[in-house]
C-alpha cells in the first residue's frame, strides 16, 4: 500500500506537471489571472505529491520492505537506522527523486513566497519549472523507477555499498542537489524573461535571493563532499579532479559568476544579455553534472554503451534544454533591450573581468572533464586528466582572479579610480608582502611558490577588511561617525567581505596543507612508536569488535608530544559481510587548524599492521574557507533591503569619498 | 480496495489544485511590478544617505537613473490590463477532470504493481507472509545472520558450508569451511572439503592453494579417500599420469568394496591408464590418449577436433568453457601464437557480459596466460 501508493503519488505529480507546463503559458498569453495562477497550485500541489512520494521511499525503507527492488538492492535489516534512511539517496533511483523532489520543492516556494513576482513573470517561471520537472518525472518513472516491486520479497537485501554508510552521505548530496536544483530558478526566470521579451533591474533583484541560496548550498555542499572524500577514502586527499568532483565545481564557477553579473544588473541596469546567457549555462552545467554522474558515462563509456537507456535519456534531456534554451536565446537575445554604460575601470568593469576569468576556468574544467571522454569514444584510447592539467591552467587564473578581488569592491560604480584604490590596498599588499618575508624566513623547505601564494591569500583577506575599514571611515573618522556607519551599513557588504575573506582562507589552507604534509608509511607492531611532526604516536593495540551489520578491527594510538599526552586515536577497519567489502576508517585528531590523520593499511601475517599517518598543518582552513563563503552568502540572503548602485558623478571625481 | 479508494482521493485532490484556481476567478491584486522594486531603490538611496554611506552627488545622480527606470516601467505596465477568457478556463477545467485522471491511470497501470501488499521486515520474520516460502536461499540467510551475531559457532559453519556449496556459491564455501577449520579444529575430512570447494571454485582445477589442503589432509590421515582422489587429480593436471595412475591404484587397494566413489575412481584412472578411451571432445585427457597414436594420425585427430571447436565458436561465442578448451588445446600443441589469437577473439565474444569475462579471465590465468 505505502509503495503503490508512492508510486501513484509520482504519476500524479507528472500529471500535473504536464498541466503546469501548458496552461499557465497560455494565461499568460491571453493574460488571464486565473489561468495564470493554475500554475501556483500546482506547483504547490506537485510539492506535495512528490514530496508524498518520497517519504514513502524512506517509509519503505525504514521498514525495510525488500518487496520493494530499490530497497532490496540498497538496504539491509541490520543497517542501522541512520543509514537506512540516507541510503535512499544513496543509489540511483532513489537520489534523482531526491533531485526532483527538491525541484518540487523550488517550484512550490517560488508558488508560496513569489508574491512581489508580476503575475505573468511567476506563470512562466513556474511553467519552464514544470518543463524540467516533467522531463525528469518521465525518466523516473520509465527508466529509474524506485517503485518497481518484487513479487517474492528475499528475505534480506544485499545492503548499501559500505563506503556510503557514514553521515557524509546524509548532509553531502541533499546540500548539493540544494544547489545544482537551485540553479533550475535563476535558467527559468532568464527564459520566462526571453519568453516575455522584457529583461530589467526588477528582474535581477527577483532572481537574486534564488541564486544566492542555490550558491550558499552549492558551496557548503562541495566542501562537504570534499572533507567527506578527506577523511572516509584513506588516503588523505581532499579533491581528485575527479569528473565527479568536476561535475559540481563547473556550475560553482558559473554560478558564482552569475551572481556577480546579476549583481551589476540588479544595482547599474548593466550587463543584462549576459546574465540571461549565464543563468542558461549554470544551470546546463548542473545538468550535464547529472548526466555525466547518473549516466554511468564516466566509470566506463563502454558500460555507457551497453546499458543505453538511462545515458540517452538524460542525453536527450540535456539537449533538449541546452539546445532549446540556447536557441531561444540566440533568437531573443538581439531584441532586449541595452543596459547601462561604465567606463572600463569602474566596479563594473571588474565584475566583467571576474566573470571573464570564472567563466574560462570553468571552461578549463570542462574541457578537462569532456577531454578524456571525447577520446575514449573517438579514439578508443583510456587517459586521465589530472592535477598536473589543472595546476597548469586552473591555477594561474584563479590567481589572477584573487589579485583582482580586493579591488573589485573597492571601485566606484560606473568610473573608478584604480590608482586611489590601489593607494587604499597599499596597507594589505604591505601585509601580503610581509607575511611572504615571514614565512619564507621561516620555513626554507618546500616549494619557493608557497609562501608567494600565502602572501596572496592574506592580501585578499587583509583586503576584504581594509574594504570594510573604508566603508566604515574607522581610523579616519571620529569614532562615533565610525559606529553610526557600521550599524548602516546594509549587511549584504558584510557579506562580500567575509565571502571574499574566505577565499583567501582556503587558499591558505590548501598551500599549507600541499607543501608541508608530513606523512610515515610504516608496519607498526604493538608498542611501537611513530614520530611525525613532532608527535609521538604509540600502538597499544589491535582489537576486534563487532558493529551492527559489520566486524571491524580497531587500533589504538596513543598520541603524545613532548611526553605530554594528549588523546587517543582510534582508526579502524571495518568489513561488511553482505557486500563482502571493507572500508577504513581514518581517525582525526584535531589540533587548531591542523590535523593528524591515521588510516589502516592490512595486517601482515606476524600481526602487524601497515599504517599511513599523516600530519596536515591548517588542512581544515580548507574548508573553513568555504564556510565562511556560505557565511557570506547567508548575510547577503538575510539582507532583504534593495540593492542600488549609486554611480560616481563624472564631475565629482576628485572627491574622496568611498565607493557606496 | 482501499488502495483504490486512496488513488481516488489523491486524484480528487489533483483535480482541485488545478480547478481551485479557475474558480476563484483570479484577483489580479496580489503581484508585484516592477514599479515597486524601483520605488523601493528610491527609498533605499535615501536611507544610505541618511547613514552617510553615500554622499549628496552620488545619490542624485543615482535617484535620476531610478527615476528614469520607474518612468519607463510605469509606462510599460499600464499597456497590460488583465483580461478573462472563458472558453480557456473551461478548456483546463476539462483539462483536469478529464485529461489527469486519463494520464495518471495510463502511466500508472503498466507500471505499477497494486495487486502487491507491502511485506516490512516485521511482518516477515513471522513469515506470515504468502510467497514468503521457506526455500533454502532463505535459510541460507538466517543461518548466515545468525553467524553475523555468532561468528565462532563452529557448528553452524559446518552446517552453512555444504549447502553453500552444493547451492554453487563456492568462494562463500571456501570462506564457511575456514571458519568451521578454526573453530572445530581440523580434520582430515575438513581439510579435503576445504580443498573441493577451492577446486570447485577454480572451475575444477585443482590449485597450489587446494592441493595444500590435499595434502595436509593426507598427512592428518593417509587413508582420507577425498584427499587421496584429488592429489591424483592434481597429479593428473600437472601432466603427471603414472603419479596419478599410482595414487588411484593404491587408493582402490585399500577402497571397501562398497564404497560409492569407487566408480569415479576407477573411471579416472582408465582415463590415465588406459589409452584409446573415447572422451568428450577435446579434454586434456584426449590429447593426452592421442600421443599414444603415430604422429599423422595424432595430428589429423587434434586438428580435426581443433577445427571444429574453433568453427562452433565462431558461430556461437558464448560458451567460456569451449574457448578455455581451444586455448588449452592449441597450448599443448605448441601453437602459442593461435593461442594468443584464440584468446582475443574469445574475450572480443564474451565483453558483453561481464560475468562471463570474469570466467573466462580466471581460466585463462589458470593456464597461465595473462589474466
Amino acid at each position: 500500500m505505502i509503495a503503490e501508493a508512492g508510486h501513484y503519488a509520482l504519476v500524479l505529480a507528472l500529471a500535473l506537471a504536464l498541466i503546469q507546463s501548458f496552461v499557465p503559458v497560455i494565461g499568460a498569453r491571453l493574460r488571464d489571472p486565473a489561468l495564470m495562477n493554475v500554475a501556483r497550485s500546482t506547483a504547490l500541489a506537485q510539492l506535495l505529491f512528490v514530496g508524498a512520494s518520497f517519504i514513502a521511499l524512506v517509509t519503505l525503507h525504514v521498514n525495510s520492505d525488500f518487496s520493494v527492488a530499490n530497497v532490496y538492492e540498497n538496504s539491509h535489516s541490520m543497517k542501522p537506522l541512520i543509514y537506512k534512511i540516507t541510503g535512499v539517496w544513496g543509489n540511483h533511483e532513489g537520489s534523482m527523486l531526491l533531485w526532483v523532489s527538491i525541484l518540487a520543492l523550488f517550484g512550490g516556494l517560488v508558488a508560496a513566497f513569489g508574491n512581489n513576482l508580476p503575475l505573468s513573470l511567476r506563470a512562466h517561471v513556474l511553467a519552464v519549472q514544470a518543463w524540467i520537472a516533467s522531463a525528469f518525472y518521465l525518466f523516473i518513472l520509465i527508466t529509474s523507477n524506485p517503485f518497481l516491486r518484487i513479487a517474492n520479497p528475499p528475505i534480506e537485501g544485499r545492503d548499501l555499498n559500505p563506503v556510503l554508510q557514514d553521515i557524509g552521505l546524509a548532509v553531502h548530496p541533499p546540500m548539493l542537489y540544494l544547489g545544482y536544483v537551485g540553479f533550475s530558478i535563476s535558467f527559468s526566470f532568464a527564459i520566462a524573461a526571453l519568453l516575455e521579451g522584457r529583461i530589467d533591474a526588477a528582474w535581477a533583484r527577483w532572481v537574486r535571493p534564488w541564486t544566492l541560496v542555490a550558491w550558499i548550498f552549492l558551496t557548503l555542499g562541495i566542501a562537504m563532499g570534499s572533507y567527506w572524500a578527506y577523511y572516509e577514502l584513506g588516503w588523505g586527499g581532499w579533491w581528485f579532479w575527479d569528473p565527479v568532483e568536476n561535475a559540481s565545481l563547473m556550475p560553482w564557477l558559473a554560478g558564482t559568476a552569475l551572481l556577480h553579473s546579476a549583481l551589476v544588473m540588479e544595482k547599474r541596469n548593466a550587463l543584462k544579455v549576459w546574465t540571461i546567457l549565464l543563468s542558461i549555462l549554470t544551470f546546463s552545467l548542473s545538468l550535464l553534472g547529472t548526466f555525466l554522474v547518473r549516466s554511468g558515462v564516466i566509470t566506463s563509456v563502454h558500460a555507457f554503451a551497453n546499458d543505453p537507456t538511462r545515458g540517452v535519456f538524460i542525453l536527450l534531456i540535456l539537449c533538449l534544454f541546452i539546445g532549446g534554451s540556447l536557441s531561444l536565446f540566440a533568437g531573443r537575445a538581439t531584441s532586449l533591450k541595452q543596459g547601462g554604460l561604465f567606463a572600463p575601470i569602474s566596479r563594473e568593469g571588474a565584475l566583467v573581468l571576474n566573470n571573464l576569468l570564472l567563466t574560462v576556468a570553468c571552461a578549463v574544467v570542462l574541457f578537462g572533464t569532456l577531454y578524456p571522454l571525447a577520446m575514449e569514444v573517438l579514439a578508443d584510447f583510456k587517459m586521465s586528466v589530472g592535477a598536473p592539467f589543472y595546476n597548469l591552467s586552473f591555477a594561474p587564473l584563479f590567481v589572477l582572479l584573487l589579485l583582482a578581488v580586493p579591488f573589485g569592491p573597492m571601485l566606484a560604480w560606473k568610473r573608478g579610480d584604480l590608482l586611489g584604490v590601489t593607494q587604499r590596498l597599499l596597507a594589505a599588499g604591505v601585509a601580503g608582502l610581509v607575511v611572504i618575508a615571514i614565512v619564507w624566513a621561516w620555513t626554507r623547505g618546500g616549494s619557493a611558490l608557497a609562501p608567494l601564494a600565502i602572501g596572496l591569500g592574506v592580501f585578499v583577506i587583509a583586503g576584504a577588511v581594509t574594504d570594510m575599514a573604508e566603508r566604515t571611515g574607522l581610523f579616519r573618522l571620529p569614532f562615533a561617525t565610525t559606529l553610526h556607519r557600521t550599524r548602516g551599513l546594509p549587511r549584504s557588504a558584510w557579506g562580500t567581505a567575509f565571502a571574499h575573506a574566505g577565499l583567501g582562507v582556503a587558499l591558505i589552507g590548501i598551500v599549507c596543507e600541499t607543501t608541508w604534509n608530513s606523512e610515515y608509511i610504516a608496519t607498526m607492531k604493538p608498542n611501537d612508536v611513530a614520530q611525525v611532526a613532532g608527535y609521538d604516536l604509540k600502538l597499544d593495540g589491535l582489537l576486534e569488535r563487532q558493529g551492527p551489520n559489520y566486524r571491524e578491527m580497531v587500533a589504538q594510538f596513543n598520541v603524545s608530544r613532548g611526553g605530554e599526552a594528549l588523546s587517543v586515536m582510534t582508526p579502524s577497519k571495518r568489513s561488511f559481510t553482505t557486500r563482502g567489502s571493507s572500508t577504513t576508517e581514518a581517525a582525526l585528531l584535531t589540533r587548531g587548524a591542523s590535523q593528524l590523520y591515521i588510516s589502516l593499511g592490512d595486517v601482515t601475517a606476524d600481526g602487524a599492521i601497515a599504517v599511513r599517518i599523516y600530519h596536515k598543518p591548517f588542512v581544515l582552513l580548507i574548508w573553513w574557507g568555504p564556510v565562511l563563503m556560505a557565511f557570506g552568502g547567508m548575510l547577503s540572503l538575510s539582507d532583504r533591503r534593495l540593492r542600488v548602485g549609486a554611480p560616481k558623478p563624472a564631475r565629482a571625481k576628485q572627491r574622496l569619498q568611498p565607493a557606496e | 480496495m482501499t488502495l483504490w479508494f486512496v488513488f481516488a482521493l489523491m486524484t480528487v485532490a489533483a483535480m482541485f489544485a488545478v480547478l481551485w484556481p479557475l474558480g476563484r476567478g483570479g484577483r489580479p491584486d496580489n503581484q508585484g511590478s516592477e514599479v515597486a522594486v524601483y520605488k523601493d531603490q528610491l527609498a533605499e538611496i535615501e536611507r544610505d544617505l541618511a547613514a552617510g554611506l553615500i554622499a549628496a552627488p552620488e545619490a542624485e545622480a543615482a535617484r535620476i537613473e531610478i527615476s528614469r527606470r520607474l518612468l519607463a516601467a510605469d509606462s510599460s505596465e499600464t499597456s497590460l490590463a488583465p483580461n478573462s477568457s472563458l472558453k480557456w478556463r473551461r478548456a483546463a477545467s476539462v483539462l483536469a477532470l478529464v485529461g489527469l485522471p486519463l494520464v495518471a491511470v495510463a502511466i500508472y497501470v503498466p507500471l505499477g504493481s497494486p495487486a502487491l501488499r507491502d511485506f516490512p521486515l516485521a511482518q516477515r520474520q513471522r513469515g506470515t507472509g504468502p510467497g514468503m516460502a521457506q526455500s533454502l536461499e532463505n535459510l541460507v540467510v538466517q543461518v548466515q545472520q545468525h553467524l553475523e551475531k555468532n561468528p565462532t559457532d563452529g557448528r553452524g559453519w559446518n552446517v552453512l558450508a555444504p549447502v553453500l556449496e552444493r547451492l554453487g556459491r563456492f568462494d562463500e564455501a571456501v570462506r564457511a569451511y575456514r571458519n568451521s577449520i578454526t573453530y572445530n579444529g581440523e580434520s582430515p575430512e575438513r581439510r579435503s572439503d576445504l580443498g573441493e570447494a577451492i577446486t570447485a571454485a577454480a572451475n575444477g582445477v585443482v590449485t597450489a592453494e587446494a592441493k595444500a589442503e590435499f595434502e595436509r589432509a593426507h598427512a592428518l590421515s593417509a587413508d582420507d579417500p577425498k584427499a587421496n582422489y584429488f592429489l591424483g587429480l592434481a597429479a593428473e593436471q600437472d601432466g603427471r599420469k603414472d603419479d596419478a595412475a599410482n595414487i588411484w591404484r593404491v587408493l582402490l587397494a585399500k577402497a571397501p568394496a562398497d564404497a560409492p566413489w569407487r566408480p569415479l575412481v576407477q573411471a579416472s584412472l582408465a582415463r590415465v591408464g588406459g589409452g584409446g578411451v573415447t572422451m568428450p571432445a577435446l579434454s586434456d585427457e584426449t590429447v593426452a590418449a592421442s600421443k599414444e597414436m603415430n604422429d599423422g594420425d595424432r595430428n589429423a585427430m587434434i586438428r580435426g577436433m581443433v577445427e571444429r571447436l574453433a568453427t562452433r565458436l565462431k558461430q556461437n561465442g558464448d560458451d567460456v568453457e569451449g574457448w578455455l578448451r581451444l586455448v588449452r588445446a592449441y597450448l599443448v600443441m605448441g601453437d602459442r601464437d593461435k593461442a594468443l589469437g584464440a584468446t582475443t577473439d574469445a574475450r572480443q565474444a564474451v565483453a558483453k557480459d561481464a560475468e562471463r569475462l570474469r570466467q573466462l579471465n580466471e581460466g585463462l590465468k589458470n593456464l597461465g596466460l595473462d589474466g
